[in-house]
Parts: structure tokens; sequence; C-alpha cells
């Protein structure tokens, strides 16, 4: 059988152009979790905001034809599925594990009954985020192809890193959150409003996912399917740990993952002899042994899943 | 030299704080009952009381952490509504908590401009923060180092933290919730010297101790709770030590002292050189040997931080032995899990009682048999016996003192001192071969450190080995049988009690060693 050098430059810039890409929607989502995780509140309905992110992106889109007001009602969405994750976990105090499944089925659910109401079919759309050259950049030898000519909403992705990192380490406001998600009663006692933080960081963890969604969506596959993030919002929560609870930490774990993921796509269109069943695992597995590995090697924050009360 | 940033702008400094009728009630507990109260400027107002007075309560109602249900704050004379921190931050109140607020994972800087607003908007300043807390350092004698973490720092410099938070918020009135409870003799004394330098620059204070020769040392009035009322404020001047504790209790106070020789019988638990690593991998126990027999209570005195709580740990069980060996009941137990150790007849008062003695969220009664849960009387094939374990506790609850309002209350709802009864409980009514209590009686009311020692002089004279480790040196002296000194991970002297003389047990402590 004649095949192709399997590790050509070609393959290999092809491979890591498709990895920064698949990092995208995973570093929204892990991003949002860690803010939502960092002041105290595990959410696990993740992957339900990001499905609920993804239909109504791509749903708009295909109304209206501009993939911004399909951002944007997503974004909406998000924070509706934030609000209600906070209600029922700050509020009512509800055990967050719980009601973060809770929360996936729903969102798993409902956009799988608005997809068949209102689309009845999958539909591709060839208006969402296309590629954009970055001038100059975009024409360099191999880094331009892999970095510089991707979709808005990866660079959005990426930018958010440092973002995040800026918040939360020089800011007050990160310097509450932080406060709260490691001891809320030494942050009461100070008069930061610990329910007030936790609102804020939770309901940002559903804007963030539910744009995790869209840019799977509208930015990177343009279609929609049901259920199509596949555990997408679980492996989200999972670099969080990951990540040790740190925005760089969170990047270097979504590249690893989505790196792997890539090359495991590449191998299988290849028809690399592995069956494909293992391929697929090939990055879950990655994780729960980088998982199991790392564990003990960062503290969570202390108050992680613990309800607040003032005794 | 810049005024502390104050953050209820043109506010009056507080010159006189009154609280009156002040009410509170908890579910089965009037923890406040008609209280009034009030501090004037520059004045340091020791709060007394038993464990579970209220004394805590009413000071969390003074800082906006709960809300009377009866009563009325007035500052200079004008009413005023305290219903958060921050309304209290605002109007000048600062305050040091019985457990420490901070967090852990944070530099001093960040903690003390934590919910503060910045001089650059959403941005931090720490830079500025840690200019200025050096500043209010320098001026108070609180020396710390503001980029430190929490998580780096000895008990006395978090203690600075705390006060340095609330100088730094611009406080005219500090209420400090048994400040020195957790403080070495050392640091109680530059601590003396804040509070006098705090009334030197017209702050107020409010001060709650069980110490009662602090309260005659720093105190210009004193008042005094029991069971949630005030029964007297008065100047300090001309109180001894004894009226104070007979306000508190209501009835004389004799701390008890060993009388007669001890009844040695067989060697119960030995050292042979036992090394060990502190937590931060140092080390801490640097060939210690010691033994202590039936019958008799041994000593260890000394500045804490020289040892005392590994040694305390290794023989429990819960630091691992380095080199050397330790034997219980001639048995060799060196790495042995508490577990086991339990088995045969060792009982440990900790030090940390808040943290590694209860389960705040198990009620008091499962506090008590948390160690026995799995025997007779308590447990039968597997199943826990309630109306026996209610009656054991019931009758424990009652002999201890322990104040709470029903058996089936949460321990972490009881008063600080209270939750420590709890953990002494437990641990005494076991009959225990070997006793380790470390800092028994550290946070409890005058009242029950008469109980504590009285029971460890019971437990002594019913055979049993004791090792006593405290930082207060007369209780060491009027209870061992023996004093071993420490001194740097090693045991500098072991003295007969009647050759333990004061001068020369300190002398040792410092790491003197006499001709
Ligand atoms: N959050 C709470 N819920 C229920 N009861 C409480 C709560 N806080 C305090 N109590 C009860 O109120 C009473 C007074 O407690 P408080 O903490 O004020 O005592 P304290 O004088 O500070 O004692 P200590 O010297 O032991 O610290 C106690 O009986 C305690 O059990
Ligand atoms: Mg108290």
């Amino acid at each position: 059988m004649e095949t192709t050098p399997l590790f050509s430059l070609a393959v290999v810039t092809g491979i890591l152009t498709a990895g920064i890409r698949l990092a995208s929607p995973y570093l929204f989502a892990a991003i949002g979790e860690m803010f939502s995780q960092r002041s105290g509140v595990l959410n696990l309905g993740v992957e339900g905001q990001m499905l609920m992110g993804a239909f109504t992106a791509f749903y708009v889109t295909l109304r209206t034809g501009n993939p911004w007001l399909g951002l944007l009602a997503a974004m909406l969405v998000g924070v509706l599925m934030g609000l209600a994750m906070a209600v029922v976990s700050i509020t009512w105090r509800a055990v967050q594990g719980i009601s973060g499944i809770g929360f996936y089925i729903v969102g798993m659910g409902l956009s799988e009954l608005l997809f068949k109401a209102l689309l009845g079919e999958v539909k591709v759309i060839n208006t969402g985020f296309n590629a954009i050259h970055i001038p100059l950049l975009a024409n360099l030898p191999v880094l331009g192809e892999i970095f510089f000519r991707q979709n808005i909403m990866t660079y959005m992705a990426f930018a958010l890193v440092p973002l995040a990192w800026f918040v939360l380490y020089k800011t007050t406001l990160g310097l509450k959150i932080r406060a709260v998600g490691e001891n809320p009663h030494a942050a009461d006692t100070l008069g930061v409003n610990v329910a007030q933080i936790r609102y804020l960081t939770v309901t940002m963890g559903g804007v963030l996912s539910a744009i995790g969604g869209a840019a799977l969506s509208i930015a990177n596959l343009n279609v929609f399917q049901e259920n199509m993030t596949a555990g997408m919002g679980f492996i989200a929560v999972a670099l969080v740990y990951f990540g040790g609870w740190k925005p760089f930490g969170v990047l270097f774990g979504a590249l690893l993952f989505s790196m792997v993921m890539a090359l495991q796509i590449f191998l299988q269109v290849y028809r690399f002899p592995i069956p494909s069943e293992f391929l697929i695992m090939m990055p879950y597995i990655l994780t729960i042994v980088v998982l199991v590995l790392t564990v003990g090697r960062v503290r969570s924050p202390s108050a992680l899943t613990r309800p607040f009360v003032r005794e | 030299m810049s005024e502390p940033r104050t953050m209820g702008l043109g506010r009056q400094k507080i010159v006189h704080l009154e609280m009156r009728g002040i009410t509170k009630i908890f579910p089965g507990v009037v923890a406040n009952d008609r209280v009034d109260f009030d501090v004037h400027e520059g004045e340091v107002h020791a709060l007394l009381g038993e464990n579970g007075a209220g004394k805590s309560t009413l000071m969390k109602i003074l800082y906006g952490l709960y809300e009377p249900n009866e009563g009325e704050i007035r500052i200079n004379g004008q009413p005023v509504r305290i219903k958060s921190p921050k309304e209290a931050i605002a109007l000048g109140i600062g305050m040091i908590h019985q457990h420490f607020m901070l967090v852990d994972t944070l530099t001093v800087a960040e903690n003390i401009a934590l919910g503060l607003p910045s001089s650059r908007g959403f941005v931090t300043d720490l830079d500025r923060v840690s200019k200025r807390t050096l500043e209010l350092a320098e001026r108070y004698g609180l020396h710390v180092d503001p980029g430190a973490y929490i998580w780096q720092l000895s008990v006395g410099q978090r203690q600075r933290v705390e006060i340095l938070k609330a100088l730094y918020r611009g406080a005219d009135l500090f209420i400090l919730d048994e400040p020195t409870a957790v403080l070495t003799p050392q640091e109680v004394d530059e601590f003396m010297g804040t509070m006098r330098q705090m009334t030197r620059e017209r702050h107020s204070i409010i001060f709650i101790t069980h110490k009662l020769h602090e309260v005659i040392a720093t105190c210009d009035r004193v008042t005094v709770l029991r069971n949630g009322r005030r029964i007297d404020s008065r100047p300090v001047a001309g109180c001894t030590k004894l009226d104070l504790a007979r306000l508190m209790v209501g009835h004389d106070i004799v701390l008890p002292k060993i009388t007669s020789a001890p009844q040695r019988g067989e060697m119960r638990l030995e050292l042979q050189d036992v090394h060990a690593l502190s937590e931060r991998g140092s080390p801490a126990l640097r060939g210690v040997s010691l033994q202590v027999q039936a019958g008799e209570i041994v000593g260890i005195a000394g500045v804490s931080g020289n040892g005392q709580s590994e040694l305390a740990e290794v023989i429990t069980g819960l630091r691992k032995v380095t080199r050397g060996k330790i034997l219980v009941n001639g048995q060799d137990t060196t790495g042995k899990l508490p577990g086991e150790l339990l088995q045969i007849g060792m009982a440990y008062i900790p030090e940390e009682r808040m943290r590694d003695g209860i389960i705040s969220d198990f009620t008091v009664s499962e506090n008590i048999i948390l160690r026995n849960h799995n025997q007779t009387p308590y447990a039968r094939h597997g199943f826990l016996l309630h109306r026996i374990i209610r009656e054991v506790a019931d009758r424990l609850i009652r002999m201890f003192d322990i104040r709470t309002p029903s058996p089936t209350t949460p321990a972490g709802n009881l008063s600080g001192g209270n939750i420590q009864k709890v953990v002494l409980v437990r641990e005494l009514s076991r009959a225990p071969k070997v006793l380790i209590a470390a800092q028994p009686t550290r946070g409890v009311d005058i009242g029950a450190i008469e109980f504590i020692h009285k029971n460890l002089l019971e437990q002594r004279a019913a055979g049993a080995a004791i090792l006593l480790i405290s930082e207060d040196l007369d209780e060491i002296l009027s209870l061992s049988d023996r004093v071993a000194v420490m001194y740097e991970g090693q045991i500098m002297a072991v003295l007969e009690n009647k050759d333990a003389e004061r001068g020369l047990v300190g002398l040792l402590m410092a790491g003197v060693r006499p001709e």
C-alpha cells in the first residue's frame, strides 16, 4: 500500500493547526469553570450550558445570517443558565455535584427538544465565523498556518487566558474571588459579599461555557447536532483540576488534550492500523492518566463545594 | 507620616460606645440577656466570663455578624444599626476573632487589601498596601513581611496581621477576642506592648481573655458576664485575681496542686533517642529520651515551637519517627497508627482542638463517643445504640459542665471553650493508660481549669501515666511530679518537682544550662 510519510511537515502542521482550533471550546468552558471553582462553586452543568450555547448560536446565526447575533444570543442563554445554577447552589445551597448534573441533563434535553422542534434535521451554515488571516503574520512559514489563520473565536479563546490571569491575580475582584473560595468567613468579616461574588463567577461561568458551545457550532464546525459536545463540558471540568485552578495551567491542559485529539483524528483519517475505537479513547485515557499523576500536586480551593452560612 | 485611610468619609471618631439591653437568643440558649456594656476612647475594657457566658456573641453583635433580638447600640450618643461587618468597619470598629479570619493561600498584603477599594480602581494596589502596612507595623511594633503567605507565618505573626488589618481600615475601637490564648509568653509580652501603643494613640480596646493576670496588668475596667447576664462592671484598680475569679464563677477558686508523692507503677511510656522532622522538613526532635511511669505526671516545659507539638505527634502516631524508638507498655509502637495506639489505651488531647479535636458538623454526643463508637456499650453488631449513647453523653455533659443547648447540637455551634471541653471529656472519660495532654487548659475558663487540673490528678491517682505539655509554667509546676524542659528539640533536663525551681526552669527554657 502506498502511504504518504506519516509525519511529514505538512501533516504535523495540519495536526497543530487543528489542535489549536479544537482547544478553543475547551478553553472558554474551562476558564469559566475555573472562576466558578475558584470562588468555591463546583458547576458540573458545563456540558448542558455548552449544548444550549451551541444550539442558540447556531439557530440565531442560521436565521439571521449574522454570527455575532448568534454569539450574543448564546451569551444571553449562558447568563440565564448560569443564574439558575447560582440560585440553586448559592441561595438554596443545594449539593453542587448533584444540581450540576441536573443542569447538564436539562441543557442536553432542552437543546435536543429545540433542535427537533426548530430545525428537525442537521443543517449546515456558511455564515459562521471564518478563518481570518492576520496580516503579515499569516504569511510566516509554518507558524503562519498554525497560529494566524484561525477563526476569530479561537483568537478570543487564547486571548481569554492572559485576561483571566490578569483578572484573577491583579484586580480587586480577583482577590475577592480567591478569598471567597478559600475562606469565605474571613472575606465576610471584611465586608466582602460572598454570595454576590459567587453569583458573579457562576454566571460568568455559564456565559463562557455557552460561548464555548458557540465556538463549536458557529466557528469550528458550522453545524448543530444533538449532543454534539459529547462530554467536552466534563473534560473542561477535568481540565480545571488538571491546570491546578490556574489560567495558564488550564491552557496547557487544553492544548495537550486538543493536540492529542487532533493527532487521533489524523491517525483515523490516515487509516493508521490501530482500531479507531482505541484512537477515540486516547485523549480521554490521557486525561485520566494525567489527572491521576497530578493529583495532590496542588490543593483545590478550600471552600470548594461548601455553601456559605454565617455562623 | 500619613494617617491610615478611613473608609467612612468624614465619620466621627468613636469617643464613647454603648450597648444597651442587648438580648440574643439562639435555638435553646439565651446567649445574651439584656446586657449593658460601654467603652470609652483610650480605654482597655476587659470582658470576662466562663466558657459560653456570651462574650463572643456580644462582640459579634457589635461587629455586625449577628443581629440582636433586642437592644440598641449608640456611638457618641447616636443610635446606630450595625447590620454587617462592612458597616462596623465603616463606623471604625475592628475585630480580631477567637479563630483567625485569614486566607491562608493569600499574602499578608492581599489579606489586608481584601475588600478595600483600590487607589487604581479595578486593579489592585498591593505595592501601596505593603508600604502603608510597613509604616503601621513600624509604628505599632507589629513586624511582619507583607509579601509572605499566611500559611508560612507563626500564630503570633498571624495575629499581628489581624491587628494590622483593623488598623489599616482606620479602626478606633478594637475587639480582641482571646488574642493571647494562642500566644507564647514572649509573644504575649510583645502583644501587651502593642496594646499600650494603641491606647497611647487613643484607640479603645475591648479585651476578652481567660487569663486574669492579664486583666490586672493591662485593663482599666472589667465587665463580667455569667450565663448571658452582666454581673458587674467595675474599675480594675483594686481588684485581685481572686476577686475576678469569684465574680466570674460565683465562688472561690483554688487550683489544686500535687501534694502526695506519686505511686509509681510500671513503665508505660518510653522514648529512646527519638528524632523527627517538622512540617517544614527541618529537624524538630533531636534525640529525645524520656520515661513516664504509671501514676505520675511528667510535665514538658518550654517555649512553644521547641518541638513540643511534634513530641505529642510522634507519641500518638501522627508524625513519623525518623530515628529512635517509642515503647508503650513495654511494647515497641514506633510507626504504629493512631488507631492502634488507641486500642492499647492511649488518649490524646490535641493542642489544636478546634482543628484536630472535633468534627464540627457532628453533634456534641457523637463527638463525645467518637473514639469508642464501635465498641460496647455504644454499639452492638455494628449498630449504634442511641439510647445508651444519649445517657452516657448526658452524664458526661453534666459532669464536665459543658454548656450546650442539647446533646444533639452540632459541636461547631458551641462556644470556643466548650468545644475544648468536648474533646477533654472524650479523652478523659476513657480511663486511659497513657494520656498525652497538649495545652489542656488553653482557652478554657478558670472554673474549667480547676476542673481539668483536678481530673488530671484523679487520673494520676488512678494509675495513668500522664505527659502534660504546657506553656503555662504555673500549671507545669503545680501538677508535675517531674519536669522535663525542652529546648530546640532536645530535653535540657528532667527535674524532680522539689528541684524544679521557677528561675532554674526559666533558664533551661531559654537554653541556658546553669553550672
Ligand atoms: N451560632 C450559634 N448557634 C447556636 N448557639 C450558639 C451559636 N453561637 C454561640 N452559641 C451559644 O451561645 C452561648 C454563648 O456563646 P459564646 O460563644 O458567646 O460564649 P463565650 O463567652 O465567647 O465563651 P468562650 O469563652 O468559650 O469563647 C453558648 O451557649 C453557645 O453554645
Ligand atoms: Mg468566645
